[in-house]
């Protein structure tokens, strides 16, 4: 089979991605802002019942091993899975071609595979103010006992729907619709001026 | 008002769809019983106390919820996946259907 050749894919935040210091940065920037660009982003769906086929599947693939439970997730260099919903995992990678991947392994009778790769853009947010700037977003409990290290949230700002995974201490990731990204990212600006923010 | 969301946990209400009375039975498709369909689309309980309830974590997981709200407080007694079954909070729904 011939080579494919994907068009080269353009950010949506370009219009308003400024590198550098912005807002009260005179004391120190307390957030650092940066669009993480994964290669793969897939949504991967378990009838009920197959829940554990599929997380033994991402496994196989990816080599994550998920926790138990609700909103557990895994991130390790270039690749990172997290539940989002009963049932339902999102997967990404930094390199294109996942659903490549799991396309064999994915029968039908265990799931749905989704490729949003070029569907959804991925925020990053870190820093010792991340968690302060979050919270003026959502409605969740940023604190690290109640949000671990690796797990995923479901929730939305202003009928944006967004997804979050802790990726660090003091840094999360946001998957927002690629659609709705730039207005996020302009809103996240906006909101991380008093902190003083760095966009990288 | 708090929901807690079996998968996502206490969540503000905000991310929550309603859905409906919990406590109507969809006849079946072919049916032509009249007083079904007319008590399925019309008739309501509408009591003052405890009321069972469909409602979407439409804001998050996306699953269906079953919930028992009270009217009166808005006190949120019990949530489960709408998935499997359920009983009535109200005795005069029984055998309604």
């Amino acid at each position: 089979m011939a080579e494919q050749h994907l068009p080269e894919r353009q950010s949506p935040l370009e219009p308003d991605y400024h590198p550098g210091s912005h807002g009260n940065f005179e004391h120190g920037v307390d957030v650092i802002l940066s669009e993480t660009r994964p290669g793969s982003i897939l949504q991967l769906a378990a009838w009920p019942g197959e829940e554990s086929r599929l997380i033994e599947i991402i496994r196989k693939v990816t080599g994550l091993a998920l926790p138990d439970g609700a909103g557990g997730g895994v991130s390790s260099g270039g690749s990172a899975a997290f539940g989002f919903a009963p049932g339902k995992f999102t997967v990404l990678d930094e390199a294109e071609g996942l659903a490549q991947a799991f396309a064999d392994a994915m029968t039908p009778a265990i799931g749905t595979l989704t490729d949003l790769s070029h569907g959804r853009t991925t925020i990053r947010i870190a820093g010792p103010k991340a968690e302060w700037v979050m919270a003026k977003f959502f409605a969740i409990d940023f604190a690290l006992p109640a949000f671990p290290l690796g797990a995923g949230r479901s929730t939305n700002h202003h009928d944006i729907f967004a997804q979050i995974q802790r990726t660090g201490a003091d840094q999360f990731d946001i998957y927002v619709f690629r659609s709705f990204a730039r207005s996020f990212w302009k809103a996240l600006c906006y909101a991380s001026e008093e902190v003083g923010y760095e966009v990288q | 008002m708090l929901i807690t969301c079996p998968y996502c946990g206490p969540r503000d209400v905000i991310e929550f769809t309603y859905q409906g009375d919990g406590n109507r039975e969809r006849p079946q498709p072919a049916s032509q019983n009249l007083d079904a369909w007319n008590a399925y689309v019309y008739d309501r309980l509408n009591p003052a106390g405890d009321h069972n309830e469909i409602w979407q974590h439409s804001g998050g997981c996306r699953a269906h919820l079953r919930v028992v709200r009270n009217t009166i407080t808005h006190e949120i007694l019990s949530t489960e996946f709408a998935r499997g079954g359920h009983k009535s909070t109200d005795s005069r729904a029984e055998g309604r259907s």
